[in-house]
């Protein structure tokens, strides 16, 4: 196995993982974590099966993409984490604690 | 098995089993640090895919400031914010299920990956016979600026957006003024010093990877995140202030990038077609683009991380 | 480098990229005029509408029109192609982008006493973006690009959505935003995988190097979903209603009219232009499912809301289902089927009509909120006296949404009808009409409370004629498409996908 075959797989791994994160997340965050996670896992498996070649050097048009593809990650999680936090100040002084009431509120399912 | 690639397992069984604890974690400020140790670790892999840009944007953005913008999230947002989920609300029946679909759809992909031929070409020589042509050395910043830069026009957009998006979520009174808390470093502290003696060396890596990502790694984002991070430092040394957001220096910051960048797209259809640069000029204007650009996306950056205003200018 | 697009025969202007280019660098520059952005909609309207009509008037003279950025032709640049389908979304995004912003800039400029408020700044800058993002995936020709402007819209959308500051807005833009995020996620990864199996992004090539592999269907199907959960097709539906019924009323036309439909566009050329192969007829006809699951559902919930922005959004969800119904009347049985042009060409109909008249609707329904202060239905009595000219407004664009003559969502459903019934799928056809009954249901709420006699106390506060007549002007465009629908046909006859003419085959 070569490196490229085993990032692959990792990224595959990866996109699961964050995936569990992202709909099962038991906060807003740790639901915008997760979307990094699988973010970054499907960059991993994009940029590895562009690797594989054997003689020729890495295609440098996906890299170009992923590039984008993370700054444009940046951007939704700093929306996310600004819309989150704005909600809890909106709500959380009139909320008694153990009660998670934005946790219904951003339930992608 | 070689060394490298001893390495590269011990190195993808840390990669999965960081970033599942970071996902698990029942501690929220945990979670969040196992995710920056989590992008350190696919910055690595990155290197080792030999994408060296790829690890620079990864190691910046992926985990630098998406990390500092959750854990001040997570910071003001407090333990309160995240209960346990009761079992009648989540069940584990529910949980079990989505895991399943999330293991099924990692597994496909493990095959299919499997199942693609190695030989794919993919646009290797397509990229070095148009970068010979343009005289820029760096294959990435090619297809980033030249080849795909109208990509790359609209992803500046979608940072500016995001910014105004962010912006959008001040209360109404507090508009126009700073974001953040008024940070009070100690004059002789740690954070103070560290403050001095790293916004000089910032600049100048910041100013390297702009000079530099025509032919090396390197580029406009990877030195607008580290400009981004030098202003961010000073900010929280306590050397200087956040910005109000209502002043006109700062706003015209964030959109000259872009602007310039639309400009010069524009300026094309008059000597050939839309973004054509000239290929006498490619290098020089991708390095005015890419100064503009490096300047717009290293305030957008810094103001997404300190996020909507808080107080009055 | 290739030759210039002078030397091609081709048109000296590239529209397409225009029309990408003005609204976001009015987006930009909104930015910096600050209080006096709303200065910028006017002439903005009318350039968006006049550079749509230059489009279109190419496209009709010149056919397809292919503009390579930057002097690089796929696959290793980006092109832009400018079709029948593109530029008529093209003049429907100019239309209701115009009709979105003539309508609110009484709302977004400065305060009482001309200072910038934070709604009046954030708005424009958001709006102008949207209008952008939805040009660029309306003329885009690369998979990579679209995914780039999709991710441009989930940004201002959901923005637009959080911008009245409320908990529950809030609340429903965070579950809009992970809906996007998660369905951009999927299209990413779809994109990824095809460009690894294909060597390109470009739809034209993919087109013609697609083959019947597992790589392209597993690749479609990511895609696929990632792209109904963007547009609130059922059973990811649940986040419209709340984010559509939260947003500003100029914001909500401009979402339920056209931000849903941008992922649709995707869909038809991923289905059509990038593998018509893969289309089995199980697939077609579960796709047709869930949009007759969406029809039904969402028609029945807008029967039971109690607030008029959220009847509107949830006749988006019902009427996003008829979509769907594209995939099995275009085909899948693997023969011949002279019946699917009439399916790919009606839906594309009701598409347009739809956002035309959804715009209309969500403008109205801002209006009559402005004038007696919420949108609660039982305070809608009597309104039609004091707002006449956006209460005709509201019942003319029912007409439309309801599918009755001659409107062009009459023409739309008939053309999807007539096709039913050639292909022998009547099902489809019961699905359609009793959509159509539903809809006149939940839209004979309002209309009876608009025209009945006003007995609250309380009074109602002025619109002026001028802004109820955009909604008016949206409402009678979605109608003249029915009346007019000759030139919209032949428009959308250009560059139409061979698949689209012959059907999916499998």
């Amino acid at each position: 196995m070569t490196a490229p075959a085993l990032y692959g797989l990792c990224g595959a791994a990866l996109v699961g993982i964050g995936l569990y994160g992202l709909l099962a997340g038991a906060s807003a965050l740790r639901r915008i974590l997760g979307f990094n996670v699988v973010g970054s896992g499907i960059f991993l498996y994009f940029g590895s099966l562009a690797a594989r070649h054997p003689t020729l050097a890495v295609d440098p048009v996906p890299q170009a993409m992923i590039i984008t593809g993370i700054v444009v990650a940046l951007a939704g999680t700093a929306l996310a984490v600004a819309i989150a936090i704005r909600l809890h100040d909106e709500t959380a002084p009139a909320r008694p604690p153990g009660e998670a009431e934005d946790r219904d509120a951003c339930d992608p399912r | 098995m070689t060394a490298p690639l001893a390495f590269d397992v011990v190195l993808g069984v840390l990669l999965l089993g960081v970033g599942l604890a970071a996902v698990l974690a029942r501690d929220q400020f945990a979670a969040i640090t196992l995710f920056i140790v989590y992008g350190l670790f696919v910055a690595i892999a990155w290197v080792r895919l030999d994408a060296v840009d790829v690890a620079l944007a990864e190691a910046a953005i992926g985990a630098g400031l998406s990390g500092v913008l959750l854990l001040r999230a997570a910071g003001h947002l407090g333990h309160r914010h995240e209960i346990a989920t009761s079992p009648s609300d989540d069940s584990l029946w529910r949980r079990l299920g989505t895991a399943t679909l999330c293991a099924a759809l990692a597994g496909m992909l493990a095959l299919l990956s499997l199942s693609l031929p190695d030989e794919i070409a993919g646009l290797r020589e397509a990229v070095d016979a148009g970068s010979a042509e343009t005289g820029l050395r760096n294959p990435v910043t090619a297809v980033l600026l030249d080849f795909r830069g109208y990509d790359t026009l609209l992803e500046t957009v979608v940072l500016f957006a995001a910014l105004i998006g962010v912006w959008s979520l001040t209360p109404d009174q507090v508009w126009g003024g700073r974001p953040g808390l008024k940070e009070h470093a100690r004059p002789d502290g740690v954070l103070a010093s560290f403050g001095r003696l790293l916004p000089p060396i910032g600049l100048m890596i910041g100013v390297y990877l702009v000079w530099t990502g025509a032919d090396e790694p390197g580029g406009a984002f990877q030195a607008g995140t580290v400009l981004a991070a030098v202003w961010m430092l000073a900010i929280m040394a306590g050397l200087a202030d956040a910005p109000p957001v209502s002043r006109v220096r700062l706003r015209l910051a964030v959109v000259v990038g872009p602007l310039l960048f639309v400009a010069v797209a524009v300026v094309g259809i008059l000597v050939g077609g839309f973004l054509v640069i000239p290929t006498a000029h490619t290098k020089t204007i991708i390095l005015a683009i890419e100064t503009g650009l490096t300047l717009s996306i290293a305030a957008t950056l810094a103001l997404l991380v300190m996020g909507r205003p808080r107080r009055p200018a | 480098m290739p030759a210039t697009l002078a030397d091609l025969g081709m048109p000296l202007v590239p529209w397409a990229a225009v029309s990408v280019v003005l609204p976001l660098t009015a987006a930009l520059v909104a930015a910096l005029l600050g209080r006096h952005a709303h200065h910028l909609a006017v002439p903005m309207a009318l350039a968006g509408i006049a550079v749509a009509a230059l489009a279109i008037l190419d496209v009709v003279r010149h056919g397809v029109i292919e503009t390579t950025i930057g002097g690089w032709t796929p696959p290793l640049g980006i092109a832009l192609r400018l079709d029948g389908l593109g530029s008529a979304f093209l003049a429907v995004i100019a239309l209701v982008g115009a009709g979105v912003t003539l309508f609110a800039r009484a709302g977004f400029g400065p305060d009482a006493e001309g200072r910038e408020t934070r709604r009046g700044y954030a708005f424009w800058p958001l709006v102008f973006c949207t209008i952008g993002g939805l040009a660029a995936i309306a003329v885009a020709g690369d998979l990579f690009n679209l995914y780039v402007g999709l991710e441009l819209l989930t940004v201002t959308a959901v923005a637009l959505v959080a911008l009245d500051g409320k908990p529950a807005a809030l609340a429903a833009a965070m579950r809009y935003l992970l809906f996007a995020l998660l369905g951009s996620l999927l299209y990413l990864l779809g994109a990824a995988i095809l460009y690894v199996a294909h060597g390109t992004l470009d739809i034209r090539l993919l087109s013609r190097s697609a083959d019947p592999e597992t790589a392209t269907l597993a690749a479609v199907v990511l895609m696929t979903a990632g792209l109904m959960a963007k547009a609130a097709l059922f059973p990811l539906h649940g986040w419209l209603p709340p984010a559509h019924g939260s947003a500003p009323a100029p914001a909500s036309a401009l979402l339920s009219a056209l931000v849903v439909k941008a992922p649709f566009i995707i869909m038809l050329r991923l289905w059509f232009e990038v593998a018509p192969e893969i289309a089995t007829s199980v697939v077609a006809q579960g796709l047709g499912a869930l949009g007759a699951a969406g029809i039904l559902v969402g028609s029945l919930l807008a029967l039971r809301q109690h607030r008029l922005k959220l009847v509107i959004a949830y006749s988006t969800v019902a009427q996003l289902g008829y979509l769907m119904l594209v995939f099995p009347l275009a085909g899948g049985s693997g023969e011949q089927q002279p019946w699917s042009a009439g399916a790919w060409t009606g839906v594309v109909f009701h598409a347009l009509s739809h956002a035309l008249a959804k715009g209309a609707m969500f403008i109205a329904a801002g209006a009559m909120a402005e004038a007696i202060g919420d949108d609660r239905m039982d305070r809608l009595d009597g309104v039609g006296q004091h707002l006449p000219i956006a209460a005709f407004a509201f019942g003319l664009a029912a007409v439309s949404l309801m599918g009755l003559p001659p409107s062009g969502g009459f023409t739309g459903k008939y053309l999807l009808l007539t096709s039913a019934f050639a292909s022998g799928q009547w099902w489809w056809a019961v699905v359609m009409i009793g959509g159509g009954l539903l809809a006149a249901g939940y839209l004979f709420r309002p209309l009876s409370r608009l025209l009945a006699k006003r007995e609250q106390p309380g009074a109602l506060l002025a619109v002026t004629r001028w802004r109820q007549a955009i909604a008016l002007g949206l409402a009678m465009l979605s109608v003249l498409l029915g009346l007019l629908s000759l030139g919209p046909y032949e428009l959308l006859q250009i560059g139409r996908p061979g698949s689209a003419v012959e059907g999916l085959s499998s």
